[in-house]
């Protein structure tokens, strides 16, 4: 088991020909990922790395069965690339695509509320992968492990940092989602928080988060009362400055309670094993195990 | 992008949100004429001279004085333009003041008291969904509001399709207003929101908003922060940007397509990705240094990049070591390496040690390249020796 995808998801690409498209749909087929086509509107038709082009998400679901969508598309079209594959039922969507204006997903976040059985993962995110079965996205494959830690971050590469750190001290993970950094994303902490804890396969939970927002508190809250299984955060941005955006849309301090000591003071409080250095998160998650 | 009062005002007055008569000058005769055709069109009783820099606290710091006549104008004109002004936003440091608005008073007397309350607009992220919140505890610090008396302030939440006229109405009968004055409130939210959507705006502050004496709403002062991954559909706003607010550093790391801030302490990071930057920053600290700046030099760190990381930290003669921390996915570590090696080469001498910190794909090959390569540059595996590195040097 495992969460959100798995060997059998029947994955499209949207912007599939372009240069990210296409690097990133060569990477994952190069994984083991069941990719089974693409779309680029104008392109339908085609066959690009040995699979499929449709015009359009619904031709292309009608046609492969397609599942799960990754969206690789320009900022300026991703929302209207989300709205289009939630339109054609696809039940996953996970947006890679950073720098899509807010006011672009204020509006996705009413529209995929109108569809409660859509599921969509970022922006300007890293995507998901269930080790050994499938990868949606752009993270470097082989660091990863079949094992029992479900990972959520709002971040790319400090995810690696911590996916190498649960590789190397011999957990690996079970499922890994990057929930992105922008402001406004699809699923939360608390969302990914919740389908580990219903996954049998899960057996212990890295949350990593930084400054912004109040994700990382929602899910502690949550995790006080309901969460069966051991939780181990990093806040990333103790010596952030206030009212600086850093890198990620969403990493900005507004107030007292979105700096990372606010947030690893509720963490703690909620008994969650917090790593004050980025380096020991998968020590911490190995002595939370035994 | 932070943007002027005088240029979030012209925003506002296009979208019919009543602000005072006001214009930006730069000299001190510009802004006496300003003054005279204000005093002309309004019969006002008083000239507001602003200091225009981003930054709040500018009335404390001396940046906004009220003339009397056009003598006056010309005095705080003299003494603002030019000025260092310092404010609790500005560090100790202060800003250069280049430009002024000059603008009609509007506390002047009249039958019923002047009153100042407090609007803003923005991103509610809980809920993915634009806000209005407001006080009738206008013109103070809106932080010490929300801290000290929570119950002052109200929250108006707007569904995506839209702001409503009952939501504006609420927002006017909450802060205790009837008559004329209730009406222009109402105008004045609707408008207000309107211009919040039209611009693509991530916060638009108004604090204070004036009840004036003859019932009329204003917007007395006005901040606005655009979404920069909006500006491509509004160049014109994309031309408010002034460079002169921005540290020049963080220019320079822009034109790169470096992600660049400028920070106080004395070791240099450079680091892929956004978060892995900031955890380096924390792991600095946590190893006795200080974090010199965030540097986030993207997917694709190559000698270019790196080589012009390297010169944008060296402008800061307060560094003391140089931390490369690269987690190398799609980007091969060797290569990375590589570009270390070749940007030390071009820049020539590195005063300061670097500590590479290469882990992910190809990374055992390029710890032997930088260690090969003779260079001062420590290489290391795991973010801990990397962090030890560190604190040895500093």
């Amino acid at each position: 088991m495992s969460v959100l995808i798995n060997k059998d998801s029947r994955v499209l690409v949207q912007g599939f020909t372009g240069s990210e498209g296409s690097f990133h749909a060569a990477q994952m087929i190069e994984y083991g990922t069941n990719v089974v086509g693409g779309v680029t509107p104008g392109k339908g038709g085609q066959t690009h790395l040995n699979l499929p082009v449709f015009d359009t998400v619904s031709e292309c679901v009608a046609k492969t069965g397609a599942n799960v969508s990754v969206i690789f598309v320009p900022p300026a079209f991703a929302a209207d690339a989300i709205m289009e594959a939630c339109n054609a039922g696809v039940e996953v969507i996970v947006c890679i695509s950073e720098g899509i204006p807010v006011s672009d997903m204020v509006m996705v976040k009413h529209y995929l509320e109108c569809h409660p059985n859509v599921r969509l993962i970022g922006p300007n995110c890293p995507g998901i992968i269930t080790p050994d079965e499938a990868k949606v996205g752009i993270m470097p494959g082989f660091i990863h492990k079949k094992g029992c830690i479900g990972v959520v971050s709002r971040s790319g590469t400090l995810t690696y940092e911590a996916v190498d750190q649960l590789t190397k001290c011999g957990l690996g993970q079970s499922t890994c989602i990057g929930i992105g950094g922008d402001p406004i994303v699809g699923t939360t902490m608390l969302d990914a928080v919740k389908l580990f804890n219903e996954d049998p396969e899960t057996k212990g939970v890295v949350l990593i988060g930084e400054i912004g927002g109040s994700m990382e508190t929602e899910a502690a809250r949550w995790i006080k009362d309901n969460m069966r299984k051991p939780v181990v955060s990093f806040i990333a941005g103790k010596t952030a400055p206030k009212g600086r955006r850093m890198g990620h849309a969403g990493a900005i301090i507004g107030g007292a309670e979105d700096t990372a000591d606010a947030k690893i003071a509720i963490l703690k409080q909620c008994g969650i094993h917090v790593s004050e250095s980025p380096a020991e998160i998968g020590l911490h998650m190995f002595n939370a195990m035994q | 992008m932070n943007i002027h009062e005088y240029q979030a005002k012209e925003i506002l007055r296009n979208a019919k949100v009543p602000v005072p008569a006001g214009k930006a000058v730069f000299t001190v005769p510009e802004a006496v004429t300003a003054a005279e055709e204000i005093f002309n069109l309004t019969n006002t009783n008083a000239i507001a001279v602003k200091a225009q820099i981003h930054a709040g606290g500018r009335g404390k710091g001396g940046g906004v004085k009220i003339a009397k006549d056009l003598d006056g104008v010309a005095l705080h004109a003299q003494s603002i333009l030019g000025m260092k002004l310092v404010t609790h936003q500005t560090g100790p440091e202060g800003r250069m003041v280049k430009k002024l608005l000059v603008e009609q008073g509007i506390y002047y007397p009249g039958p019923s008291p002047v009153k100042e309350f407090y609007v803003s607009i923005l991103l509610n992220r809980a809920t993915g969904r634009y806000m209005i919140l407001y006080s009738a505890e206008g013109g103070m610090d809106i932080e010490e509001v929300a801290a000290k008396t929570p119950h002052l302030i109200y929250k108006e939440e707007i569904h995506p399709i839209g702001i409503q006229a009952y939501q504006a109405r609420r927002v006017a009968f909450n802060l205790g207003l009837s008559g004329q004055a209730y009406s222009a409130m109402v105008k004045f939210i609707m408008a207000l929101f309107k211009a919040f959507v039209s611009c693509d705006a991530s916060m638009v502050e108004i604090n204070p908003v004036i009840k004036t004496s003859d019932d009329k709403i204003f917007a007395a002062d006005a901040k606005i922060t655009l979404d920069d991954s909006a500006l491509y559909r509004h160049p014109e706003l994309a031309l408010y940007r002034d460079l002169d607010e921005e540290n020049p550093a963080e220019i320079e790391a822009s034109e790169s397509n470096l992600n660049f801030i400028k920070l106080d302490g004395n070791v240099g990071c450079m680091v892929n990705g956004a978060g892995l930057a900031m955890a380096t920053m924390d792991i600095v600290k946590l190893s006795g240094g200080n974090p010199a700046n965030f540097l986030d030099v993207g997917g694709n760190a190559n000698a270019k990049t790196v080589a012009a990381g390297f010169r944008i930290i060296l402008k800061d003669p307060a560094v003391k070591a140089i931390l490369i921390n690269i987690f190398g996915g799609i980007v091969r570590c060797d290569r990375v390496a590589q570009g270390v090696i070749d940007a030390y080469k071009e820049i020539g001498n590195i005063p300061v040690p670097v500590v590479a910190r290469l882990q992910g794909t190809n990374a055992e090959e390029a710890k032997q390249l930088i260690d090969r390569s003779g260079l001062k540059v420590f290489s290391a595996i795991t973010l801990k020796e990397a962090a030890e590195l560190v604190k040895k040097l500093v």
